[in-house]
């Protein structure tokens, strides 16, 4: 634990401690739409962090990780409706199964030590399949969606994740929190560094002891379950469930936006994308509303523009650079 | 289920499978020889439907007429694309080149989302719903008309790497790179040229798709997907396999269309994704890797 | 008494190309043993094929009696034998000292124990003025020093050196040298090393072993070697020989 947070220096200690305060009593402080604001920030946050344990830390582009969220989202949703398990059991199964998907998916994209390409393109395909899939499948309700019920009966049964607007603020936070401690343990472990030297150069890695298959598993595994866990919040969240937006590319496009923007590799990337891109998209889009405009898919434009404009300028985000300007750089161990 | 309508089936699957060929063409040739792995092929195919669809709308072009005009706008497109934003991330490690092109993507079918809007379009052709009779078998006009164009375009192609000296220095330097730029060929005008190809495929793929059925954005990644799994399938750099690759998916998704249902004819063509990474990564015609 | 490495009678073929035409060769536990031969005599194939990169076409590679021929990499690594590359290959985003900590966290029990080996190694080697540099950004002597820092923190019982020597000036030569004596002599490292250095070689071979054409040609002491007709015909051509 010592060695994961080393790398605080006494500034960015403050000004870690100052932006945990200021989310801690933000629900008392700001108004609701602004705290659906920061909560689909965190929320973005913690998924963007478990994508980056992924690509950023190990090098692994996966371009369809809505995958594991479909599959946490839908999996802990049926347990509950259908046969009334709580979502703090069925969240070890949702993450189970995002590990069995991602299992299957490393052991075809891993086998032949092939080019990234074919890794990357797995991905989409899996998670295409489970869209059209979960589209066809009644069972989840097909297309037309699979809800949970909503009712004041059920308000406030912590334990069946039914609650207030204060309730799901404080769990994504406890999320994102979780998401960076994760991170940084990670980060400071030989494990975390096996990452690393396979992500700058797996031949020289494999020279030196480090097993590739075994690390990228475990890159691949962790980053499923984190995933997976954020799929079983959005099921309980939203309550309802569509394969066309909990399993879309579009979603998985989403989640790595942050990460990307923000800098990948980097502990605090994620966070800094997710509190950059969220607020800016609602502003964008609450702006045109507010202006009698009807612009689908400005957002996703914006996103574009930046993302090219980030990997073309700074493709190490915004975060090292930012750093730089606060003083807050991390200190080398 | 009678005979004649598997046959009408398959040919059918031929008739699409060569158009779908085309545009894998695309997305094979450039990362043959740029080695840059096109994410925004399917948007950019897409641009093309909808090109032609505007073409159409303004001066009663036919999409497939429009193929070729498409194809030489779509060729300087590629060109100034490879030229002015792709090349100096050649060299550059290839994640970057991935998210480069997936905000090509995201600006291109949100771009068209926010022109056309959501709702699917379609063209209407004087003979959409006319047939040709061979033996019984029903087969429509439209899918030979967009056939034929294709192969057409693909046999241009074959004849311009084979027989051109410009085609020939581009399959110099797939080759080798090294010895390409040692004899004095301009290896940034050559992956301009062929990046422009590689999008001329594309646009005339994406006028004839007009003729064929209907659009929207949103049809674009699973494009992107399906000229992807062509060319893994037929073998990642080979344009033989390319166009082997379509007529196979062509016919697979036809055929899975009929026996099982239209709704999962894609998942077809991502299980033989799936099978050949599996078994045979190179593909059917791809080299394997030593 | 069998010697740490063995290959025998091993062969390689790569689409028609028999790159290793049944090299066979011992080392000895502690030695230096030094493998030359012009360019694409097969040397860096050799290492290759030791190192697990490929598994030979035929023959049999041994390190301390059992086979190795056709393991992977990793477990190369694990079992003791490291190498470097011709083309160095550091972690160019991570730190000096980072790198090599990578190198030692194979046998230490945590990252903390891993830098501390990795300090030690950088002094030895001179680099640890550079440890917190990004190894992207040192000159090709330095990343020359840090591959063989990197593959010393592994702690082998063998080290494969390709071509470390190769650009570095007479004075760095001796250096690297000095460092390389020492490591043989007080850790008893055994050192395989390809060179084209001659300087190195004479410096520092017990054994010299002459590759041409993918097969071995002469082997001996350093002195004899570099006399023998063969040898001088494979690098200068008929006429120098005589």
């Amino acid at each position: 634990m010592k060695a994961a947070l080393s790398f605080l220096t006494p500034r960015s200690t403050v000004a870690l401690m100052a932006c945990g305060v200021a989310l801690l009593v933000a629900p008392f402080v700001v108004d609701r739409y602004t705290l659906s604001i920061i909560l689909l920030s965190l929320l973005g946050a913690y998924l963007g962090q478990a994508w980056n344990i992924l690509m950023g830390y190990c090098g692994l582009l996966s371009l369809g990780h809505a995958l594991y969220l479909g599959i946490g989202a839908y999996a802990s949703a049926v347990l509950f409706v259908n046969y009334g398990i709580g979502p703090w059991a069925s969240v070890f199964v949702a993450a189970a199964l995002g590990v069995a998907a991602a299992a299957v998916i490393g052991w075809l994209g891993f086998r032949f030590r092939i080019e990234g390409v074919y890794f990357s393109l797995l991905t989409i395909a899996f998670a295409e399949i489970a869209r059209i899939g979960f589209d066809n499948w009644s069972f989840v309700g097909g297309a037309a969606g699979f809800f949970l019920p909503v009712n004041a009966a059920l308000a406030d049964q912590w334990w069946n994740l039914r609650g207030g607007p204060f309730f799901f603020y404080y769990l994504a936070l406890a999320m994102a929190v979780a998401a960076l401690a994760i991170t940084a343990v990670l980060r400071a472990s030989k494990l975390g560094y096996a990452f690393l030297a396979i992500r700058e150069d797996p031949q020289a890695a494999c020279a030196l002891g480090v097993d590739i298959n075994r690390t990228r598993f475990l890159a691949l595994f962790i980053s499923a379950a984190m995933t997976a866990v954020g799929g079983v919040y959005i099921a309980f969240w939203t309550n309802n469930l569509f394969p066309a937006q909990v399993l879309d590319t579009s979603k998985s496009i989403d989640m790595i936006l942050a990460p990307i923007v923000g800098g990948l590799g980097t502990l605090m990337g994620p966070f800094i994308g997710a509190f950059l891109l969220v607020p800016l998209g609602s502003a964008l889009t609450d702006g045109l509303r507010a202006l009698g405009l009807n612009a689908p898919g400005i957002k996703a434009l914006v996103y574009g523009l930046m993302l090219m404009a980030i990997i073309g300028a700074t493709p190490n985000g915004l975060w090292p650079w930012l750093a730089r300007k606060l003083g807050l750089e991390a200190r080398e161990p | 289920m009678s005979l004649s309508l598997y046959v009408e089936v398959l040919i059918q699957g031929v008739l699409s499978g060569l158009v779908y060929g085309l545009m894998a063409l695309g997305l094979s040739v450039i990362f043959g020889v740029v080695r840059v792995v096109n994410f925004a092929h399917g948007e950019f195919a897409v641009l093309a439907m909808y090109c032609a669809f505007v073409l159409f709308g303004l001066a009663g072009v036919d999409p497939i007429i429009a193929s070729l005009p498409l194809a030489v706008a779509f060729f300087v497109l590629g060109y100034a694309m490879q030229r002015g934003m792709v090349q100096p991330f050649v060299t550059r490690p290839q994640h970057e080149q991935f998210i480069l092109l997936v905000g090509v993507a995201l600006v291109v079918t949100n771009g068209l989302l926010l022109v056309f809007g959501p709702e699917s379009k379609h063209v209407d052709l004087p003979y959409s719903f006319d047939s040709y009779t061979l033996g019984g078998v029903l087969i429509d006009k439209v899918r030979v008309y967009g056939a034929a164009a294709a192969l057409v375009a693909t046999a241009a192609l074959f004849a311009f790497f084979r027989l051109t000296p410009t085609g020939t220095a581009i399959r110099a330097a797939a080759d080798n790179l090294t010895g390409a730029a040692v004899v004095g060929l301009d290896v940034k005008r050559l992956y301009a040229i062929t990046f422009g190809l590689g999008l001329a495929c594309v646009g005339a793929a994406g006028a004839i798709m007009m003729a064929l059925t209907d659009m929207t954005p949103m049809l674009a990644p699973s494009l992107t997907l399906l000229a992807f799994t062509i060319v893994i399938v037929g073998g990642l750099g080979s344009m033989t396999g390319a166009l082997a690759g379509g007529l196979l998916i062509g016919v697979a998704e036809a055929v899975a269309s009929l026996v099982v249902s239209p709704a999962i004819k894609s998942m077809v063509s991502f299980a033989l994704l799936v099978l050949v990474l599996a078994l045979r990564p190179q593909g059917l015609f791809g080299k394997a890797e030593s | 008494m069998s010697a740490l490495l063995e290959i025998v009678d091993v062969v390689k073929r790569f689409r028609g190309l028999t790159a290793i035409d049944s090299v066979s060769l011992s080392v000895e536990d502690g030695e230096i043993f030094a493998i030359i031969g012009p360019n694409g005599a097969g040397k860096t194939t050799l290492f290759n094929l030791i190192a697990g990169v490929f598994a030979p076409d035929e023959g049999e590679i041994k390190y301390a009696g059992a086979r190795i021929d056709g393991r992977e990499p990793e477990k190369i690594c694990a079992a003791g034998i490291a190498r470097t590359f011709q083309i160095v290959k550091p972690f160019p985003d991570l730190t000096v000292r980072d790198n090599v900590a990578i190198g030692a966290m194979l046998r230490a029990p945590d990252m903390a124990q891993a830098r501390g080996e990795a300090d030690e190694i950088l002094r030895k080697l001179d680099l640890f003025d550079k440890r917190a540099q990004k190894a992207g950004a040192l000159t090709l002597p330095d990343r020359k020093r840090l591959e063989v820092a990197r593959a010393l923190a592994t702690k082998p019982r063998i080290i494969l050196l390709d071509e470390v020597m190769a650009g570095l000036r007479p004075t760095e030569t001796d250096r690297m040298v000095g460092v390389l004596r020492d490591i043989n002599r007080h850790d008893r490292l055994t050192i395989v090393m390809i060179e084209h250095v001659m300087r190195a070689v004479m410096a520092l071979a017990d054994r010299v072993h002459v590759l041409h054409h993918g097969a071995s040609i002469a082997e001996g002491a350093p002195q004899q070697v570099t006399k023998d007709p063969h040898v001088i015909e494979s690098y200068l051509g008929m006429k120098a020989a005589h």
